[in-house]
């Protein structure tokens, strides 16, 4: 029986993320639309006339290299995911087998 | 909750810094305390870092029309204990500061603090509290790491607003939450769903370790076997 329960649950998850996609259509960075909050607060703070006493030693030359580090960052997270819940999964099947003999 | 690099005076990144060490330290302790004691654990620990990897690396887009993103604090926190995820927190900052500019070596303590020490220990006092209140895990991972998330960018509104209190504490206050805490409440719901749904996998394979490690009850277990054998 497949277990509906993370089905619904990421479907959830799936409307949050596109629903502000919906709200905000056809607008983007330029119209200040999905910015980072982050940025966001460092404006902030520039604005009250804070200068930053020490940047970056080193940054994203662009925003390719840049999604290029996120990504690599998601795929190490999730090949380590995937192969332990894996090991997990062939391990309950060989206990189950034994079971059945 | 990234504070850039720089954006804190050096006296507040001292400070940060200073509770942030000691915590990461007790955590290095437990996770050696913990894979020496019980071995069998070792893959959930990696697993837990690596949730914390991916989710942290995904920026989502929120209904402020801003985006930021899942902190996944809230599974390490809940399995092996706050300290435990601030050593995750702080190896997956120091990737984002290092490679990423996001965040910096300055503003690490304070964003350990928010993201390792506050939004953990959050997760992890929700998840007992409502484990003792009796209703089920599943419930009870929901709402740690959703609270975790929510605390963590709380926290560094909190954080900004110390250090930037301008013109007054409280207006420096009222622009940062509506900045973090606002933007964060669809992520965080988001973040307890999907960690509910990797808990949940995790409980139906192995509630052996689970229950080694204190987060399910014996009744638990037993109803998780009834369950699989049926």
């Amino acid at each position: 029986m497949v277990d509906i329960k993370p089905i619904i649950l990421l479907a959830l998850v799936a409307i949050i993320v596109i629903v502000p996609f919906t709200m905000y259509g056809g607008l983007g960075e330029d119209e200040g639309y999905f910015g980072g909050a982050d940025g966001e607060a460092s404006d902030v703070i520039e604005e009250t006339g804070y200068e930053p006493w020490f940047s970056s030693i080193w940054e994203p030359p662009s925003g390719e290299i840049e999604s290029l580090l996120f990504a690599l960052q998601a795929a190490i997270g999730a090949i380590i995911i995937g192969y332990v819940l894996g090991y997990y999964k062939g391990q309950d099947s060989m206990k189950n087998k034994k079971q059945k003999k | 909750m990234h504070i850039m690099e720089g954006f804190l005076p050096w006296e507040w990144c001292l400070l940060w810094y200073l509770i942030s060490i000691p915590v990461v330290a007790y955590g290095v302790i437990r996770i050696k305390r913990i894979t020496d004691e019980k071995p069998e654990t070792k893959p959930l620990l990696a697993v837990s870092g690596a949730f914390m990897f991916v989710l942290s690396s995904l920026k989502l887009p929120s209904v402020t029309g801003s985006c930021s993103h899942p902190t996944g604090n809230g599974l390490g926190a809940v399995l092996f204990g706050p300290a435990v995820a601030s050593v995750m927190a702080a190896i997956v900052l120091v990737f984002q500061a290092l490679l990423l500019a996001h965040g910096g070596l300055t503003t690490l303590g304070a964003n350990i603090f928010s993201m390792g020490i506050v939004g953990p220990v959050v997760a992890w006092l929700v998840f007992k509290g409502i484990k003792k209140i009796g209703w089920g895990p599943s419930i009870g991972i929901f709402f740690a790491a959703l609270l975790g998330n929510w605390l963590t960018y709380i926290t560094t509104a909190l954080q900004l607003s110390l250090a930037f209190p301008i013109p007054t504490f409280g207006e420096a206050i009222v622009k940062f939450m509506v900045i973090f805490a606002y933007t964060q409440v669809p992520l965080a719901i988001a973040e307890g769903l999907v960690t509910v749904v990797i808990f949940d996998y995790i409980k139906k394979r192995r509630p052996d370790i689970l229950k080694k490690l204190k987060v399910i009850g014996p009744e638990e277990e037993e109803r998780i076997e009834e369950a699989g054998v049926a």
